[in-house]
């Protein structure tokens, strides 16, 4: 089972959690503002998805020159039944679907088995330190304000593609040492594209 | 891009009961009514709503502008690094953008690591400017406004390259400060990749409904800003670019001074003699030959002495300009640092104006001001900087694409 370079505590990575759910519900609250026609936020209005199986809201990828990196959003499920990702796939990396799981003290990273559960009239969080869509070697840099498409599979066998943008983000380290062992410090080096061209 | 946008309803409770903050309600009634960016603010906002209130981000012209100056400001300005090029700019501009949106109306920036501070917007807007260098990152020098170029030297300047210059220049105002600072915390970060900070400068008014109506104050206690031009025509004659390539029309441009103001000789000056220096009242802001602040000053009038009432030297006199389209729109804010040692303050005026045409309108004002000005005694330009204020952007659009895309 692959760790990750930082030993998260338990409480940090639920605060982090917690912080990015209420971001991720804020998005979803203003949707739902009464029906009334309040438009989206401009860079989700291109990273949201057309009508698919399911809305993928406030999609971003972190930026990277090379080796991992990760994506994240929300996933909305207005459906009557629950649907469940099995694969993602981009044209720069192969991708995995991870969750961040606590073992002895420390959370590592690992594949989700069974893919990623979006219940009915629900949604799913994609965010740091939980749930994410990596992405394992990346063939070119993914510079920021790229737009990665990205293709979801789903159980069923339908798949449905949204763009994410790329941002800047130095957090999410636990997303860069799956099956490096214990290399603290190394996270600091890769994915922070710090050159605008490439 | 969209022609006619119209102010947008913006309700706080839906956008609050979203998300874990609001339970039970606690911002009744929050609904804020967002003016287009080109008009004013007509009353001041209650105090209960300082900080769910909202300006438009989205349509033809930046916020920022004309928008009733808030009470917290910081100016940004970055320097390209090597290989930033047309096409990175427009990756930046496309993230600084989409954060602006985001946090102007209320929402956290995407990937925001401390989203509930993208809570409370207090009428935050974000207003990018390009300086002379950005055109030549981006291989665009035809497309520079002209007057887009570093200013001539004055008599009076004693510039420093720590407030000079910039290539980009992102001014964020709001009426909180925390969400002043979120904002350039969240903007810095995602210019991270693209450019290095040039330098920041970080201003203040009275606090928001603390003095409503009131033309701002500086730190030498002057009214500041009387002689701008009125919200509606005589403002849009003065700040907008009326025609041109789109990527000009409804643009304007900025000249930002820091202005060192020597709290510590004016202080050996008596109330007349203060009052003769800029050629209004100190109290009400009136002309020296007026009532009220806003009574055209009367430059022929004379006192049993012969001498004109208002002084020929004082500030009123060297700057004044009665048409409408060649005033500028002042818009500063004032910055004070820490004492020194001996208790010298460290204060002054971040000068901000905005005009159509730098070379038509400020330089004509600041060359009499420069050549005798009798406030030039007390105050010394210490950072010069020039950006062009391109158009606004449409939902779905990013400040720039008219010219980089």
């Amino acid at each position: 089972m692959p760790r990750t370079s930082v030993a998260a505590r338990r409480r940090p990575a639920f605060l982090l959690a917690a912080a990015t759910a209420l971001l991720a519900a804020g998005a979803v609250g203003c949707g739902q503002s009464g029906g009334s026609s309040a438009p989206e936020p401009s860079a989700s209005a291109s990273g949201d998805a057309d009508a698919g199986v399911l809305g993928i809201r406030d999609p971003w990828v972190k930026a990277a020159d090379e080796g991992m990196t990760a994506a994240f959003g929300t996933l909305v499920n207005d459906g009557d039944a629950d649907v469940t990702i099995t694969a993602a796939a981009t044209d720069v990396s192969p991708m995995e679907l991870h969750e961040m799981t606590m073992k002895d003290g420390t959370t590592v990273m690992q594949p989700k088995q069974g893919g990623i559960l979006v219940r009915a009239h629900s949604s799913t969080v994609l965010q740091p330190g939980g749930d994410h869509l990596m992405l394992m070697d990346l063939t070119r840099p993914v510079k920021a304000g790229d737009e990665l498409t990205v293709t979801l599979t789903f159980a069923d066998g339908r798949t449905q593609t949204f763009r994410a943008v790329a941002k800047p983000f130095t957090g999410a380290q636990e997303s860069y040492a799956p099956g490096h062992g214990d290399t603290p410090g190394m996270s600091a080096t890769p994915g922070t594209s710090a050159s605008p061209a490439a | 891009m969209s022609d006619s946008p119209t102010a947008r309803r913006v309700s706080r409770r839906g956008l609050l009961t979203g998300g874990a903050l609001a339970a039970g309600g606690a911002l009744a009634g929050g609904v804020a009514v967002a003016d287009p960016p080109w008009v004013r603010t007509a009353s001041p906002v209650p105090v209960a709503e300082v900080g769910t209130a909202v300006e438009p981000f989205h349509g033809p012209r930046q916020a920022g502008v004309a928008t009733e100056p808030q009470a917290h400001a910081a100016f940004v300005a970055f320097t390209l690094r090597p290989g930033t090029d047309r096409a990175a700019l427009g990756r930046m501009l496309r993230l600084l953008s989409d954060d602006a949106a985001r946090l102007t109306q209320g929402r956290p920036a995407l990937a925001d690591t401390e989203p509930e501070l993208g809570l409370l917007p207090a009428r935050l807007t974000v207003t990018f400017g390009f300086g002379p260098g950005f055109y030549t990152a981006a291989g665009l020098h035809a497309q520079r406004p002209p007057s887009v170029v570093d200013l001539p030297a004055f008599r009076i300047d004693r510039l420093q390259r720590r407030w000079s210059g910039g290539d980009l220049l992102l001014q964020i105002c709001a009426d909180d400060p925390l969400t002043v600072a979120h904002t350039q915390r969240v903007l810095v970060k995602d210019s991270r990749p693209f450019a290095t900070v040039a330098w920041v400068q970080q201003g203040f008014r009275r606090a928001a409904g603390a003095e409503p109506g009131r033309t701002q104050r500086n730190l030498f206690g002057q009214i500041d800003g009387t002689a701008n031009p009125r919200p509606g025509a005589a403002l849009d004659a003065a700040v907008w670019v009326p025609d041109g390539p789109v990527w000009l029309r409804d643009g304007t441009t900025l000249v930002v001074r820091r202005i060192s103001m020597n709290l510590e000789t004016w202080d050996l000056l008596g109330r007349t003699d203060r009052e003769l220096a800029v050629g209004r009242r100190l109290d009400t802001g009136a002309p020296l030959t007026g009532e009220d602040e806003h009574d055209e000053p009367d430059f022929a009038a004379t006192g049993p002495d012969g001498l004109a009432v208002m002084p020929d030297f004082s500030h009123v006199t060297r700057s004044h300009v009665s048409d409408d389209r060649l005033k500028i729109l002042r818009r500063p804010y004032n910055y004070d640092g820490a004492p020194n040692p001996d208790g010298h303050a460290d204060s002054g005026l971040i000068f901000a104006s905005y005009q159509a045409d730098i070379t038509r309108q400020f330089l004509p004002i600041q060359q009499r001001l420069a050549e005798r000005d009798l406030l030039n005694e007390w105050t010394t330009p210490i950072g010069s900087a020039v950006f062009a204020i391109p158009p606004g952007c449409a939902e779905g659009g990013w400040i720039g694409q008219q010219l980089l895309d």
